[in-house]
């Protein structure tokens, strides 16, 4: 059995030989590169162009503006396309746009014959524009009179929504009520992949071939067509090996404009790379979000009533929009269940990159706010944190009416419980109660929830194609993607347990081409486990249905009597093996009177979704003079069901502790105020986790097999990602008795803090002749 | 200005070879273009990722910030140069796979090529010394762990077997 084994990855050889391709290692290296000019001031309008002088530049092939694009607007982000036009997602983009929407908006693309004759070219084109007031901040886009991005959305409001239960306003009556009230900020991050964003494209057999790195082939198929106005079908979208994508990826970015581009010369091989500086500004970023949580608690600790304000700062642009503050908002009641509620999540177009998906969707910067609060309300409270997440997070049995999701197996107080022992939770508490001194050190938790894909807001669908070799070895074909998850061998595994053939059998084929794979919505919502689980497990019983057909009549045994062993067909009442898959395959393909080329494909719709829970413990050290922190330890506690590879799900929940560390302490995009540009595009000032920022991390698991789930597996892409800054911020609460509200926790804001606090004043005061040095 | 090219002589993964290049090219973009080392990445283009890092006589350097002309005469590896001629993975390739040091794979082979010069000092580091000789490789996909798993399981495999002789 294949399922629960630490197999060896299926792409790790290629990968650490340079064997595996990855799209720039696939083009043609004489293809032409395009490049694009990017706007220089944050709102406005492209009044001319002047190209003169860039047409001068040798090898220059084309120059191509705004004013030359197509008029189809397009909506990007990679969800899956819904027949009910109302919910689609909002088309507001063109290839290249004259009306300026950020710092960075896409004006013109030269196409040359190399990279430094394009970058020559996009430097010597003269853009006048007509400047705009501009807005960064959201609250200030809601405002009367403040900047308008987009004539349809009033106010900048591209989305509002509320859930309001029972009575707030007379709840917030009862006596002896305590009101714990917070704003937490979360901060706008990129996700760095280490491969850039990068695709050519040329045309071949009528059609237009984009080859890119990306999560989502057959939604950018899709996108590109309609940005291009071509019928669907036009588009083949291939997808190689890709280096990473962590949601900036699940969104069309400049797959559309790059097939345009080959379009526009004759369909020529155009190579458009996405240079790193770009790529922080100009695809998407993470969603900062400022919330407003105030919690009615009476003396026990439950609560009398909850409210709950978002405000999330979309950029200049749609792309996913408002289900990234929709989904965190999701998250407030079920987390800690409260009767009397008032929540309410605005996302507001502002003039800066746009902000798109990023692991954990809406989670890490809901968690980063609830779970800071729920810190606060038990601080208030005079309890200990643990023991008050116990007692009021989500009940055993609990059901969300709306994706129907269930809390079957008490998967919270498990996984707080198996952490709490591990990490010495308690232990350290003790140790670090009465601190004084410099240098401090604290312990604190967090818990996250997740859902697992889209249903029942989109379409769940996934399709597999499985084709049989004459050796009795498998092709198997996922319209679902590998971005480096290890996506191509859970799925190998899952196949080679329901066929009953080794786990060497199955050959995946990874690169997606829309031409030939099953389709598939691909990599996103921590999905593709569970619902290509799916997809597997059907369509490898309808082809192990087939070969036992086969078996039936080269055996004269009935079906019932046989199986399929370690690839082989085993009568069953006494185990005797009666031949190879190899030696049926051969003999069905080449047969006389009954050829067949075994193969199975079938498509699975998935109407369910599942809960995924966890939680992480955190230990800090504070050096509180220098406001610095160090992680002392990091460990994560997982419910995602079974265990299809426990050392690929290890793997993944490090990188996801890895990317809540610098959400936590160090990553932040920083905007100039004076012209919305960002100030820390590139990868030494943006800071970024190196391998010295982080302590040895510890995953650990909870393994509830999902009731819900072909092969008891559910989330766990994106679950890592959630807990661990909420976790680092009430450590770092405890250790120095200061509440910080606002992610990253850098030099720079403990300072304010502990300024404020009081603890600087020692420091302080030793240094007045620097102070005075100043002036 | 028109391009100009120089003959440009040096050895890669062993074997001496020449060819005329671009004088403005970066040695990555040498290694990609002309000589097809696709093992070399670019992540950045300008030293902040590690993605391209090779050997040159023995130490490590980005190589999309290293002149291509200036190999001349040099020793340079990449990793397509660590795997046997008979595809033979080296003991810190077969760490990376077996340690699930790899995802993406696309800070791999830039990795791989850190950790080989490193090993081949043949010193014990502790973990903390390993993860700040790694310190110019960025990952976004592992949190680091299972490489600094991987390259301390082939430091030590190492050592044992110089220590037998
Ligand atoms: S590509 Fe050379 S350091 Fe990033
Ligand atoms: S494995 Fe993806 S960046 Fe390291």
């Amino acid at each position: 059995m294949s399922i629960g084994k630490s197999q060896i990855r299926v792409d790790a050889p290629d990968k650490v030989t340079g064997r595996a391709r990855y799209t720039d290692d696939l083009c043609d290296k004489n293809a032409l590169v395009a490049r694009i000019l990017h706007s220089t001031i944050a709102h406005g309008e492209v009044k001319s162009i002047d190209t003169s002088e860039a047409e001068k530049v040798p090898g220059v092939v084309k120059i191509l503006t705004c004013f030359d694009v197509p008029h189809f607007k397009f909506g990007t982000a990679g969800h899956p396309w819904h027949l009910d036009p109302g919910h689609r997602d909002v088309e507001d983009r063109l290839l290249l746009t004259s009306r300026i929407r950020f710092y960075g908006d896409d004006v013109a693309a030269v196409i040359a014959e190399n990279d430094v004759a394009a970058a020559q070219a996009v430097r010597a084109i003269k853009v006048e524009y007509e400047e705009f007031p501009f807005v960064l901040d959201p609250q200030e886009a809601m405002k009367d009179g403040a900047p308008q991005l987009h004539e349809d959305f009033p106010n900048n409001i591209l989305g509002h929504t509320t859930i309001y239960r029972g009575d707030f306003d007379e709840a917030i009556k009862e006596d002896g009520l305590i009101k714990v009230e917070g704003w937490y900020e979360s901060p706008t991050v990129q996700h760095c992949h280490i491969e850039p964003p990068i695709s050519y494209a040329y045309m071949e057999a009528g059609k237009v071939v984009v080859v890119a790195s990306t999560q989502i082939p057959h939604i950018v198929r899709r996108i590109t067509a309609q940005a291009l106005g071509l019928p669907w079908g036009s588009v083949r979208l291939v997808k190689p090996y890709i280096g990473g994508g962590f949601g900036n990826k699940q969104d069309a970015l400049y797959e559309p404009l790059n097939a345009w581009l080959t379009t526009q010369v004759g369909g020529r091989m155009v190579k458009l790379e996405i240079p790193r500086e770009d790529t922080f500004f100009a695809t998407r970023v993470r969603h900062a979000i400022r919330f407003h949580i105030t919690s009615y608690v009476r003396p026990d600790g439950s609560f009398a009533a909850r409210e709950f304000e978002a405000f999330s700062d979309q950029g200049a642009y749609a792309s996913h929009g408002h289900g990234i503050a929709a989904k965190g908002m999701g998250a407030f009641p079920q987390l800690y269940p409260c009767d009397n509620l008032k929540c309410d999540a605005y996302t507001v177009f502002t003039n800066k990159p746009v902000a798109g998906a990023m692991r954990g969707y809406g989670i890490p910067q809901a968690m980063f706010a609830g779970e800071a609060h729920i810190e606060d309300v038990a601080k208030a409270l005079g309890k200990d944190p643990l023991d008050y997440r116990k007692q009021f997070l989500m009940p055993v049995g609990y059901a969300d009416s709306f994706s129907r999701n269930v809390n079957y197996f008490d998967s919270f107080r498990q996984c707080i419980d198996k952490g709490m022992e591990q990490f010495g939770f308690r232990e350290k508490q003790k140790e670090y109660a009465a601190q004084t001194g410099d240098i401090r050190r604290g312990v604190g938790l967090a818990v996250f929830w997740y859902n697992t894909g889209v249903w029942p807001i989109s379409l769940e669908s996934s399709a597999c194609r499985i084709v049989m070799n004459q050796d009795g070895t498998v092709q198997l074909q996922m319209g679902e993607t590998e971005i480096g998850q290890g996506a191509d061998t859970a799925f190998a595994q899952m196949t080679a347990a329901t066929l009953g053939i080794p786990f060497e059998h199955v050959h995946v084929i990874s690169a997606q081409d829309t031409d030939i794979t099953p389709f598939g919505t691909g990599a996103y919502a921590s999905r593709q486990t569970y619902m290509g689980g799916f997809a597997v497990r059907q369509t490898a019983e309808q082809m192990k249905a087939k070969i036992l057909k086969h078996a039936e009549r080269m055996t004269r045994m009935p079906v019932s009597n046989l199986d399929i062993r370690d690839g082989n067909i085993v009568r069953t009442t006494d185990n005797a093996v009666q031949m190879s898959l190899g030696e049926l395959a051969t003999n069905v393909l080449y047969s006389m009177e009954y050829s067949e080329h075994i193969a199975a494909e079938s498509t699975y719709q998935i109407n369910s979704n599942a809960y995924s829970f966890g939680c992480s413990f955190a230990e800090v050290e504070v050096d509180i003079p220098m406001c610095k922190v160090k992680l002392l330890r990091l460990t994560n506690v997982h419910d995602c069901g079974t265990l299809i590879n426990p050392a690929l799900a290890e793997a993944q929940v490090h990188g996801g502790m890895s990317m809540a560390i610098g959400y936590g302490l160090s990553e932040k995009c920083l905007f100039d105020e004076k012209t919305g540009r960002q100030l820390n595009d590139n990868l030494l000032d943006y800071k970024l986790c190196t391998p010295v920022d982080h302590p040895d991390l510890t995953a650990l698991f909870v393994e509830n097999h999902e009731p819900t789930s072909a092969y008891g597996t559910k989330a766990l892409g994106e679950p890592p990602t959630c807990s661990g800054a909420p976790a680092i911020r009430n450590a770092i609460l405890h250790a120095t008795g200061v509440a910080i509200n606002e992610a990253p926790i850098t030099p720079h804001v403990l300072f304010e803090e502990f300024s404020q606090a009081g603890l600087l004043e020692k420091t302080a005061k030793s240094v007045p002749a620097m102070a005075g040095a100043d002036r | 200005m028109a391009p100009q090219h120089k003959l440009v002589s040096f050895t890669l993964n062993g074997k001496p070879t020449q060819k005329m290049i671009d004088v403005r090219a970066s040695l990555s973009d040498m290694l990609r273009n002309d000589y097809s080392m696709h093992s070399v990445k670019e992540g950045c283009e300008v030293g902040e990722c590690g993605a391209c890092t090779v050997l040159i006589d023995g130490e490590t350097f980005n190589s999309c910030i290293y002149l291509a002309v200036w190999v001349e005469g040099k020793d340079v590896v990449t990793t397509e140069g660590l795997t046997g001629e008979d595809g033979t993975l080296s003991d810190i390739q077969q760490s990376f796979v077996d340690e699930f040091a790899v995802q993406c794979g696309y800070c791999t082979p830039g990795f791989i090529i850190s950790a080989e010069a490193l090993l081949r000092e043949n010193k014990r580091y502790t973990r903390d010394e390993l993860r700040k000789m790694m310190a110019g490789n960025l990952c976004r996909c592992t949190g680091y762990e299972n490489i600094i798993n991987a390259v301390e399981k082939t430091m030590e495999e190492r050592l044992e077997a110089k220590a037998k002789g």
